[in-house]
């Protein structure tokens, strides 16, 4: 009997090997693993450049390099870049912290660029300047607010699926966008706005000490250190990881879940406002559906790959931001003949595998050991 | 935590290392180059495109740029895709520092990031496609450039007039029932230009010709332009023609069998039986020619239009096996006359404009509905105020006040489907 049942047991369940998730890992392992992960890539990349299109890895990555951080004004560009994806990621953090799926930055953003961009339109000679940057702010941030409010309303009461919700909310956003971009388009039955202000500069935002990327990238500096505080120390952050959590546990606690739920998502959508509001008077001074430049989804990543910690997100936003500005520079260098295309190819194997790297940090991969298949002959 | 700030600051160490590398390397190669060309003839040009050469907008300048640099010997950069925005700004002032002394870009929406740049660099200079501000903007280093492509239009025109033709001698179908279908961008005064010279090309050879025209609303959506082209097809239309920079509208018509009359080259391979033929902007003369002022430290023309006689303006081979018998000799003969002056585009005398409330408030019309005047808005403003007369001597000069197209008349046997753009 008990042979055959230990017989029995040793056929039906013999995998060659199987998964342990890991209680804890040590920080410099992880660490450890997440360098391998990104060498691999590295190799891995090469090894593709070369069999795929025959050109010098190194010298892509050196064209990268040299992209990114090549002089003064790629690196101040670079930094500016890393502090408004860096903003974005901060505002969708709070919403996926509390497993609301808010995919609707990218929306919830251009609502914000849309407001801006109207109070220069029709502020600029009303009011005075201090007064306009105070419309213009509390007008973007109370636009992103409302494109997310109105998703997480229905949510919190109708319990309505919020990934489709938020993303149907950005095509509403893009195309109110396009529409607005041909109503005040410079020239007759066209599309394009033109820089506004272009010679009074009325609206944008100040220099400081002639540097108009440090306002940006100390603004978001800030920023980054209240939201890790807001996360980790307020009553507030901690509600809303409890909400995240188990949504009984917080009913149970006495946490009121749709008011969590609708609060968190609105300072979602106001700092996506803010963003879109930087994006117009600090960075491009004009409106376009493409201003936002995909930072809403590319934020979720940003977010993921730092486990919402808003102090790693600035080291993953950076290297996000450093590949993307790398890639331009890999596809205008002659001494390559690869184009953009190649370079998101990159970009992706890249992202890939930091991401994938997260498994071998969280779970464990146990082989068949041969001294328990022993144990099981022996009895 | 104090452990992670570490490790990200070596991190951003080795960062910045490397980067000091790669600084080196690329001043090297610098030196490398200034020794070759001892003479102090290096000369690097900038280009920024909107998007990469899968675009036919955009493999139409990067087609022209390499041949211009290759045939003058030029080192160049290009930067793709460079999006109407800020972007833009930085990609010249990117070029300018890696010592580029003239930068061009190929997008409308470029063209003030552009001037930015260029108040920001007076020893560079700046030139522009499509662009309709250097000629108030009063800066000596910003230049705009186009093309007279309504003659190119034209021609195209009669070579679509000739095969309604054929297909009405054939019975195909009875002479009022000859509509042809366009496909446009926007209501801009480019694509209107564009398909109004098209269509009196066309009507020219073929008197009964009509036209419709469906607006996508987007310089590039092929699936907006495949529909529209299937509406228009469903419509009645005989033959189509586009503004749009996708393959949407020629797939379309190879489907269904209609001939198509292409624009930005030839979409032959795609389409071998109904493609006809194509007209586009040759940039190479343009690019040979301020390469050149730059070369010899000469001022470049503060808006330049370049014409048949330039080599600008070119139309494709015809497609013997779709176009209708003699369509060359026709095309030939009319751009003949179109050079030798003979042949106005927009001769008042061939179209009729009618003046409504909401449409054509510029223009003058005559008893008969022949121009007599229209006060074209050639200076940009916002509120599109005319500024300038534009019909001389009997016709709507276009091009002649500034490069970039200003004839925005919707004139008598066009009909516009949806306005809306």
């Amino acid at each position: 009997m008990n042979k055959t049942a230990a017989a029995k047991e040793k056929k039906t369940r013999e995998p060659l090997f199987h998964i342990v998730k890991k209680s804890g890992i040590v920080w410099w392992k992880a660490w450890l693993i997440r360098i391998a992960a990104v060498i691999a890539a590295l190799m891995v990349v090469a090894v593709i450049t070369l069999v795929m299109t025959g050109q010098n890895p190194l010298e892509m990555y050196k064209a990268m390099l040299d992209g990114a951080v090549g002089n003064s004004t790629r690196t101040w560009n670079l930094l500016q870049d890393t502090a408004l994806l860096l903003l974005v990621a901060l505002a969708v953090t709070p919403a996926f912290k509390m497993r609301f799926w808010n995919i609707g930055a990218q929306g919830q953003v251009l609502a914000g660029v849309l407001a801006t961009t109207a109070c220069l339109r029709y502020f600029t000679d009303k009011l005075p300047t201090p007064l306009l940057f105070v419309v213009m702010i509390l007008c973007a941030i109370l636009a992103g607010a409302v494109w997310a409010v109105i998703p997480s309303i229905f949510k919190a009461y109708l319990n309505t699926n919020e990934t489709l919700f938020t993303l149907m909310m950005n095509y509403i956003a893009i195309n109110l966008v396009a529409f607005f971009c041909f109503r005040w388009s410079k020239n007759s039955g066209n599309d394009v706005i033109g820089l506004i202000n272009r010679k009074s500069k009325v609206g944008w935002l100040p220099e400081i000490g002639g540097n108009k990327f440090l306002l940006i990238v100390l603004t978001v500096a800030v920023l980054t250190v209240v939201s890790f505080i807001y996360l980790k120390y307020s009553k507030h952050g901690y509600e809303l990881s409890v909400v995240g959590e188990s949504e009984n546990t917080a009913r149970y606690i006495g946490i009121n879940v749709k008011s969590v739920v609708i609060r968190t998502v609105i300072l979602s959508g106001a700092i996506c406002g803010l963003a879109g509001f930087l994006l117009v008077s600090g960075v491009h001074h004009t409106m376009t559906t493409e201003v936002e430049g995909g930072r809403g989804f590319t934020a979720i990543i940003v977010s993921w790959m730092a486990h919402f910690n808003p102090f790693y997100m600035i080291l993953t936003s950076f290297l996000i931001v450093f590949m993307e500005k790398g890639a331009i520079q890999v596809a205008s260098s002659k001494n390559l003949q690869l184009d953009d295309n190649f370079s998101s190819i990159v970009i992706g194997i890249i992202i890939l595998f930091i991401i994938g790297c997260e498994f071998f940090i969280n779970y464990k991969i146990k082989f068949k050991s041969k001294n328990k298949e022993e144990e099981a002959l022996k009895q | 935590m104090k452990k992670f700030l570490a490790l990200a600051l070596v991190l951003v160490m080795v960062f910045a290392l490397a980067a000091c590398g790669a600084n080196k390397a690329d001043e090297d190669t610098k030196a490398a180059d200034t020794e070759k060309t001892a003479d102090g003839e290096t000369i690097k040009i900038g280009f920024i495109y909107l998007h990469d050469q899968n675009s036919t907008y955009d493999r139409n300048f990067m087609e022209g740029a390499k041949e211009a640099c290759e045939k003058l010997g030029v080192e160049y950069i290009e930067k793709t895709p460079i999006p109407e925005g800020n972007e833009c700004y930085e990609a010249a002032v990117d070029l300018v520092n890696q010592g580029c002394s003239l930068v061009f870009a190929d997008s409308f929406g470029h063209e003030e990031f552009m001037i930015q740049a260029a108040e920001e660099y007076p020893e560079v200079e700046f030139c522009h496609a499509t662009g309709t501000m250097a000629h108030t903007e009063g800066l000596a280093n910003f230049h705009n450039a186009f093309a007279s492509i309504y003659e190119g239009r034209y021609l195209a025109g009669i070579a679509s007039g000739m095969k309604l033709n054929e297909m009405i001698e054939a019975g195909e179908f009875k002479p009022e029932e000859a509509k042809i279908g366009y496909v446009g961008a926007y209501t801009y005064a480019e694509v209107i230009s564009g398909y109004t010279s098209f269509f009196l090309g066309a009507r020219s050879v073929c008197p009964t010709a009509t036209m419709e025209v469906q607006f996508t609303g987007s310089w590039y959506d092929e699936t907006a332009e495949k529909n529209a082209a299937e509406t228009l097809i469903e419509r009645g239309c005989k033959l189509i023609s586009q503004h749009a920079d996708s393959m949407g509208a020629p797939t379309a018509c190879e489907d269904a069998g209609v001939p198509d009359v292409s624009y930005n080259g030839s979409t032959l391979e795609a389409c071998p039986n109904t493609f006809i033929v194509s007209s586009r902007i040759n940039w190479e003369p343009y690019f040979e020619y301020i390469i050149n002022c730059v070369k010899n430290d000469e001022a470049i023309d503060t808006d330049w239009t370049g014409t048949i006689a330039t080599g600008s303006v070119v139309l494709t081979e015809v497609n013997e096996k779709a176009a209708a018998e003699g369509t060359v000799e026709a095309i030939e003969e009319a751009k003949a006359k179109l050079e030798a002056g003979e042949l106005e585009v927009f001769d008042t005398s061939t179209f009729t404009v009618t003046v409504a409330e909401d449409k054509n408030q510029k223009a003058t019309v005559d008893d008969e509905g022949h121009l007599t005047g229209y006060n074209a808005d050639v200076d940009t403003d916002e509120a599109f105020e005319g500024d300038t007369e534009v019909v001389e001597d009997g016709a709507f000069k276009e091009s002649k006040f500034r490069s970039a197209p200003y004839f925005d008349i919707m004139i008598d046997g066009i009909e516009t489907l949806n306005a809306k753009y």
